[in-house]
């Protein structure tokens, strides 16, 4: 019974490994919940400064940030939000994947590339796949505030004001439900105007103190705000996709240990077999 | 003429209120406005300091906020606050210590803190007891 041996132990490692898979399964249903929370709380804030911004950009203003020029371009940047750890699925993969077709696109007009990545996963990947990455943020934890984007979003603000990059994309995933998360790229600079906007006469706000410092104030908030979300969202996707991941895992495993209780079930049913038989035979014999 | 507006208060973690009000008093950053419905559009910086909002029925809330930005456009305002909370959920003692902290903090320099660091710091704990003052008039009048 050799055979029957090496297949308990298989299975018992089996059922240890099933034992973890399912507890992740079960922190990462919790820390969702509170990450989808947190999402929706945040929610609020990134759609208020977005129709500010919308407002902003169709009103007619006496001066022209330097954030809402276009320009002929040179080089992008590119904001990528992934997670800090894997076994999550094809999360951050899918997410890699879209950015670099939006990359490619840029290659082939030999546009230069910036990226600066948000997350662990993010910088290992790019790092190795050879993008330029100029700043990189890590170990965000599940409770992101918003201070943490701060930094790595000023480098690329500095590098749009300096005329170094001429636009700047986010790149990230999108809470759909728990089931689907899906890869975004969504372009934060220059503004672009919302179109379905009413008010298309000429207007402007009255500013105070003067438009140059407040807008200057206000942009930067809002691209750290837009960034914030993406980051509290990919959470909330990450937690989620690990879920399914470590969901789908576990059943596998079950999958696994029913085939493999099968086998141990015939050979040791044959081994009795054999027994038996040898042992009639052996009293024929005799 | 309208006589309420739609207000959104919110900071990057959560929104404060929102609903409709007759009147919003905000500490911007060249003095206090008052902002009535039918205002002309407006963007402003705001400083730390008391937000009063009359609601519809007249009754009055108190928030405090840490700076931001309020814009006014026809029929809403927007306060897009760094941190805002409810002036209920305030503490008094914590305030004065910090700013006791921030004075003294000015008074020796070059210790631990910045003097810019330190003169926000003790702005904002100015600003909080103000709102306190303010919610404790309301309350007491």
């Amino acid at each position: 019974m050799a055979a029957g041996k090496e297949i308990r132990n298989q299975i018992g490692s089996i059922k240890n490994t099933q034992k973890i898979t399912s507890a992740m399964e079960m922190v990462a249903a919790s820390k969702m919940r509170k990450a989808q929370d947190r999402m929706e709380l945040g929610k609020p804030y990134a759609q208020n400064i977005r129709s500010v911004v919308s407002h902003m950009a169709n009103s007619t203003p006496e001066h022209r940030h330097i954030y809402m020029e276009e320009r002929e371009v040179k080089r992008v940047g590119f904001i990528v939000v992934s997670s800090d750890r894997g076994l999550c699925g094809g999360l951050n993969i899918n997410l890699f994947k879209s950015m670099i077709t939006a990359m490619k696109g840029w290659h082939d007009q030999d546009v230069d590339i910036d990226i600066c990545a948000v997350g662990s996963k993010g910088a290992a990947f790019f790092n190795n796949y050879g993008g330029n990455v100029v700043a990189a943020i890590r170990g965000i934890g599940d409770k992101p505030a918003a201070e943490d984007v701060v930094g790595g979003v000023k480098v690329m603000l500095d590098n749009f004001g300096e005329a170094n990059i001429d636009k700047l994309f986010l790149v990230s995933n999108e809470f759909v439900n728990t089931m689907t998360q899906s890869p975004t790229v969504e372009q934060l600079l220059p503004l672009q105007a919302a179109e379905d906007e009413k008010l298309q006469h000429h207007w402007d706000y009255l500013y105070e103190p003067d438009a140059r410092e407040l807008l200057n104030g206000l942009l930067a908030r809002y691209i750290e705000s837009q960034v914030y979300q993406a980051v509290v969202e990919n959470n909330a996707c990450e937690q989620a996709a690990r879920m399914i991941a470590m969901k789908s895992a576990t059943d596998n495993a079950g999958d696994i240990i029913d085939e493999l209780q099968l086998i141990y079930n015939k050979a040791r049913q044959a081994a009795i077999t054999q027994e038996l038989s040898e042992i009639v035979s052996g009293a024929a014999a005799t | 003429m309208a006589t309420t507006m739609h207000c959104d208060i919110a900071c990057a973690e959560q929104q404060i209120f929102s609903g409709k009000v007759e009147t919003i008093v905000a500490a911007g950053s060249l003095g206090d406005l008052g902002i009535h419905p039918g205002h002309a559009p407006l963007l402003t910086a705001l400083i730390p300091g008391p937000v009063r909002v009359v609601m519809e029925g007249g009754e009055e809330e108190i928030y405090y906020v840490s700076g931001g930005f309020l814009e006014v456009q026809p029929g809403t305002v927007h306060i897009l606050a760094d941190t805002a909370v409810r002036a209920h959920d305030m503490d008094e003692a914590n305030a004065t210590q910090a700013m006791k902290e921030a004075e003294d903090a000015i008074q020796n320099q070059g210790a631990e803190m910045e003097y810019a660091e330190a003169a926000s710091q003790l702005a904002q704990a100015a600003a909080q007891i103000r709102t306190l003052q303010q919610l404790r008039k309301k309350l007491g009048g």
